[in-house]
């Protein structure tokens, strides 16, 4: 292994612990808009994944996919937030466990 | 070690770092902060892959205008810090965390025992991450999903606005 450089496992292994936070994120918090921002991260950590394949095998087709992961991203944004808005005027609260209206 | 290993180790601990405060924080303020912190992060890391155009516009996307808006409704609402009854101890929560190391662990091995042969940057990544060559890409290649992303995103504004506004006859 060429020391001189940074392997494509590295990258990868980064962003592979960059999901489990975000994983952990989602499971452990209580918060709507906290939980919101771990999805962010996750998304963030594949488009980690996504860059470093395109500058390691030189093809562009992953910095495009990225684009239209952020794309997705920030109308994922304004639909969710959207949701927490309209969620806190109905129930006074941003706690996902304490909205269960929709659980039979 | 040149002065990539170290920018990449550098940038590799802050995101890390960054990550666990973001989901550890209990004001979501802070939390919020952080997550700016850790894009920024992830702009460098884009930097030492070659790829200008990504990391300026995770800085403008993310923490510009994602953030922006996620700040703007943590204030819009007053939320406070968390109630301590989120520290209470979950066997749920316990097994969650352990399948998310888990699975962690799993992939991370995976990719250290398994080689992929690719040890440094191809030599045309610089070329590829400009603002002229994803340009010239996007807009020959991919100009069918590019204009259907844009009708996602009047559909998202769309959809955003009916959820939030206020009902005039409730």
């Amino acid at each position: 292994m060429n020391l001189q450089s940074i392997p494509l496992e590295w990258y990868l292994g980064l962003s592979a612990m960059l999901f489990s936070l975000g994983v952990v994120g989602v499971l452990t918090r209580r918060n709507a808009i906290v939980i919101f921002m771990s999805i962010e991260m996750m998304l963030n950590a594949v488009n980690l994944t996504l860059v470093a394949f395109s500058s390691y095998l030189g093809d562009s087709a992953g910095q495009i996919f990225v684009f239209f992961v952020m794309a997705v991203a920030a109308a994922e944004a304004a639909v969710g937030l959207a949701i927490v808005l309209a969620l806190f005027r109905n129930k006074q609260t941003v706690f996902v466990d304490e909205v269960n209206v929709m659980k039979w | 070690m040149n002065i990539n290993t170290i920018a990449f180790i550098i940038l590799a601990l802050g995101a890390i770092a960054t990550g666990i405060l973001t989901i550890t924080r209990r004001s979501p303020v802070a939390s919020a902060m952080w997550l700016i912190t850790h894009f920024f992060t992830l702009s460098g890391l884009y930097l030492t892959l070659k790829a200008q155009f990504v990391a300026v516009i995770q800085i403008l996307v993310y923490a510009g205008a994602i953030m922006v808006l996620v700040v703007f409704v943590i204030m819009l609402l007053n939320l406070g810090k968390d109630s301590e009854r989120s520290a209470t101890f979950d066997i749920r929560k316990a097994i969650g965390i352990f399948v998310v190391f888990a699975f962690a662990i799993m992939l991370g091995s995976v990719f250290i025992t398994q080689h992929s042969g690719y040890s440094a940057l191809n030599e045309s990544a610089g070329k590829i991450g400009t603002v002229e060559s994803i340009g010239t890409v996007l807009f020959k290649d991919y100009i069918f999903p590019f204009e259907a992303i844009s009708l996602l995103l009047l559909a998202a504004v769309v959809g955003a606005v009916i959820l939030a506004k206020r009902r005039i006859n409730p």
